[in-house]
């Protein structure tokens, strides 16, 4: 197991977890989303070869009205 | 015999796209989707502004605020609220343009947690990086002559300086900086963009001569929504039209607008 933080929360998930897996395993598989990692933009076609490393810090957002 | 309304001496284009509507409304801060809904409606607007925001995957509160913008038709235009730094602002105009599927980005890039200024180094750099990754950027910006054009410097093709800090409903606080602006910089878009509360505001801003309004505090926080969206609708229209009429000049003293001569009642003493 690896520890990261979703959304500055902490979680382990196996290593050698695909980014594309873990969002499925978290319940993102179906919604709109946009990944980043380590405060680095990651493209959506690039999910299924981005392994998940110790300490990586994972951000999701979703659109939300704003001004 | 019928009046014709003088045409608007230039169209209102930003980045290719030539829109009627010179409003430009948010979707924050409503009581409830549907008013926002309607108030998009009753705004006119064909560009709405909009962020992204961590979420748990199981919190679908958002979701009908994000169906019924899509719904609207209007043109999205995402920004990066809240963002301290460029390197945050970058990589969140990054996620925007992948999941909105759109180059447009209002950059924010705050330099001040207690009025929210613009940081102007950073949006300069943000600008510049994100301008070279294809970013077609509209800058939240201050209303100084210098920032803005650096900012034309970098790429950028249209300006949004700030009527008063966000959320505030102060109107135009620094209309000296203001005309300015409008008279250094002629002939780039100019976008009144926050602090405005009233309606009144936005006609003197577009009065001014600057080509559009965007605002979302104001129309959210009024105690009906759809209705002051209108409001202001109507204002930016009797504002632009004010400008393109060409208001007449100040004097200090009085002058009759009736004739003087035939006057009644008048004896030579």
């Amino acid at each position: 197991m690896i520890n990261i933080s979703l959304n500055n929360e902490p979680k382990q998930i196996a290593s050698d977890t695909l980014l594309s897996d873990a969002l499925i395993q978290w319940g993102f598989g179906e919604i709109k989303i946009a990944v980043a990692i380590n405060s680095e933009f990651v493209p959506r076609s690039t999910y299924t070869d981005r392994q998940l490393q110790d300490g990586d810090q994972i951000d999701i957002v979703k659109p939300v009205g704003g001004g | 015999m019928s009046h014709t309304p003088t045409p608007p001496a230039k169209d209102f284009t930003l980045y290719g796209e030539t829109f009627s509507s010179r409003f430009l409304l948010g979707t924050a801060l409503y009581a409830s989707p549907q008013l926002m809904r309607d108030s998009i409606v009753q705004s006119r607007a064909e560009i709405v502004t909009l962020g992204l925001r961590r979420q748990n995957p199981n919190d679908r509160s958002g979701d009908a605020i994000w169906d019924f913008i899509k719904e609207s038709g209007c043109r999205l235009l995402p920004n990066t609220a809240g963002c301290k730094s460029v390197k945050e602002a970058v990589t969140l105009a990054e996620m925007s343009r992948e999941i909105f599927d759109t180059d447009w980005i209002k950059l924010e890039v705050v330099g001040d947690d207690y009025n929210l200024q613009p940081d102007p180094f950073g949006l300069v750099e943000a600008s510049e990086i994100l301008i070279k990754k294809g970013f077609k950027v509209l800058p939240y910006c201050t209303d100084d002559l210098i920032l803005c054009k650096r900012l034309l410097d970098v790429g950028c093709q249209v300006l949004m300086p700030w009527g008063a800090p966000i959320g505030t409903g102060q109107g135009l606080l620094n209309r000296y900086n203001l005309r300015t602006l409008r008279e250094r910089i002629k002939d780039v878009p100019m976008i009144i963009d926050a602090g405005l509360g009233a309606p009144s505001q936005a006609t003197e801003a577009m009065e001014m001569g600057f080509d559009g309004i965007l605002l979302n505090s104001a129309v959210a926080k009024a105690h009906n929504p759809p209705l002051m969206a209108e409001a202001f609708a109507d204002a930016i229209d009797a504002g632009r039209k004010a400008y393109c009429a060409g208001l007449m000049q100040k004097r200090q003293t009085a002058s009759p607008s009736t004739p003087t001569i035939g006057q009644p009642f008048w004896h030579q003493q």
